[in-house]
């Protein structure tokens, strides 16, 4: 479904990714995981063409990926992403930041039913209906995460990436958050990218787990051989050992 | 050997300001272009329009009162050096309509809607609202920036419109009661020099105006760096180039309209 070839992108004199190599069959759940700052994000908007590679090549569906022309539209259709930090629209009300793709362009739909479905995604993540008409400023932050994350599955897209699901979120609404994860992958067929650090949450969502570091997917394997792999970068990651390859100053 | 390091600086300063040029035209030219392809977005344009327009008004209305008032002082003060106070109500309704009522209209206007639009736009940037928006399907220009432009470009003439008469009416207040003109021969000498192209010529202004508002604000606040001091860098930078474009432009278009 999505693959990447030398994938490369440097910030200034920072080199990013170093020439990524990766693929995601459809209806898979991929794991992200590294340490802060290897450009896991950054992996994930070269995808969406937020971010453009200065070298390598993305291709969704067999498709190269578009990063500008007139088929831009109808590729991002087929994406839906929760970003770090949430991204909510702080001018519009929750239900209309959930149902943003549903009341403007190709899916458009009536008012009272873009906000009947909104309404819905918000349970799905554990939100009453009242929230819907708050604004997001009047929200938690996991609250903001929780809305985001309805957003992101509002229009049902094919593909839907997850930059740090769980961050932010006390334990028993995390355990909810990776159900729904592995329940949109199961029941709508979506191919998913997360992005976390959190352990549990890479054991509950994933089918399949890549670490990225030094700019190059150091491993990536079923999440059955994760705990078995002799990568000492992998064990002292997941074991979250100060002592290994991995510099702790960085 | 000495004058060389200034020299340089002065260079660097310069062409960094030409290069910004560039690219705020870069950008007009963008957004003049997904002025006129769909989608549009007639719900982000009213609700500009309110913010920018009707929200201006009493920021707009107050400087223009006060300027025409203290014009016709100025005006009565000049004249009656020449014996000539009675050229007081054609020259505050001129000066006000021609000038006044358009660059001081669009300079408190640039405070506040520069200013908001960049800082809000930048916040969308650094908290990634905008890269959210286009993984939405849709185009910030078209979402953000198009509204904006097409509400200033409308809403600043209907303001500046408001501001000549405000001014124009504190000409008059200040004529009537202070002054010692009769209310009626006051009217009738506005009325009678002032003419219909200087009105235009206030409102094409107007229209320039709000175009390079909205410009700057989303300019700089689409360009915004990162953190809070980032979006302060930003505002500060729209205002401060929308109020030098708006009197540059001012100048060019004043040579346009009225040199001989």
């Amino acid at each position: 479904m999505i693959r990447l070839r030398g994938v490369c992108k440097s910030f200034g004199r920072n080199r990013v990714l170093a020439g990524v190599d990766l693929s995601v069959e459809r209806g898979e759940s991929l794991v992200i995981i590294g340490g802060s700052g290897t450009g896991k994000s950054v992996l994930l908007k070269c995808i969406l063409g937020l971010v453009h590679p200065d070298a390598g090549t993305i291709t969704v569906a067999g498709q190269p990926a578009l990063t500008g022309g007139p088929g831009r539209e109808a590729f991002l259709d087929r994406f839906g992403m929760l970003f770090q930090g949430g991204a909510l629209f702080d001018s519009l009300p929750v239900w209309q930041n959930v149902a943003f793709r549903l009341l403007r362009g190709a899916r458009k739909r009536p008012r009272d039913e873009a906000r009947a479905l909104a309404i819905d995604k918000l349970r799905r993540v554990g939100l009453k209906p009242e929230v819907a008409d708050l604004f997001p400023a009047e929200l938690s932050g996991g609250m903001q995460k929780r809305v985001s994350l309805a957003r992101a599955i509002a229009a049902e897209p094919e593909i839907i990436f997850f930059d740090e699901p769980t961050t932010g979120l006390d334990p028993i609404m995390a355990g909810v958050i990776n159900d729904l994860i592995r329940e949109v992958v199961t029941e709508m067929g979506a191919t998913a990218m997360t992005i976390t650090h959190d352990m549990t949450s890479v054991r509950a969502i994933a089918d399949k787990v890549a670490m990225l570091h030094g700019g190059v997917i150091r491993w990536c394997g079923p999440i059955a051989e994760m705990d078995r792999t002799d990568d000492p970068y992998v064990a002292q990651f997941i074991h979250g050992r100060a002592e290994g390859p991995i510099a702790t100053v960085r | 050997m000495t004058i060389a390091p200034p020299l340089a600086g002065i260079g660097r300063v310069v062409l960094a300001g030409l290069a910004d040029l560039g690219r705020i035209a870069r950008f007009a030219a963008s957004a003049l272009g997904h002025l006129v392809r769909p989608p549009f977005y007639p719900r982000e344009f009213l609700s500009a329009l309110l913010q920018i327009g009707w929200f201006s008004l009493p920021v707009v209305g107050m400087t223009a009162l006060f300027t025409g008032g203290a014009l016709a002082l100025q005006i009565y003060a000049g004249g009656a050096r020449f014996s000539a106070e009675a050229v007081v109500p054609s020259i505050t309704a001129i000066g006000m309509v021609r000038e006044l009522g358009p660059v001081l209209g669009g300079l408190m206007v640039a405070a506040r809607v520069a200013s908001s639009i960049a800082a809000e736009m930048g916040t969308m940037k650094v908290t990634e609202q905008i890269d959210a928006l286009v993984t939405l399907s849709t185009h910030p220009m078209k979402y953000l920036t198009v509204p904006r432009i097409l509400a200033a470009t409308l809403a600043v003439p209907v303001l500046v419109a408001a501001g000549d008469s405000i001014g124009i009416l504190g000409g008059y207040l200040v004529g009537v009661t202070k002054l010692g003109f009769n209310p009626a021969t006051y009217l009738a000498n506005t009325r009678a020099y002032l003419e219909v192209f200087d009105v235009i010529s206030g409102l094409m202004k107007g229209a320039a105006f709000g175009f390079i508002i909205a410009l700057c604000g989303c300019y700089y606040g689409m360009n915004s760096g990162r953190g809070a001091q980032g979006v302060g860098a930003a505002t500060k930078s729209a205002v401060v180039a929308a109020s030098v474009l708006i009197l540059a432009t001012n100048y060019l278009l004043t040579e346009v309209f009225f040199s001989a």
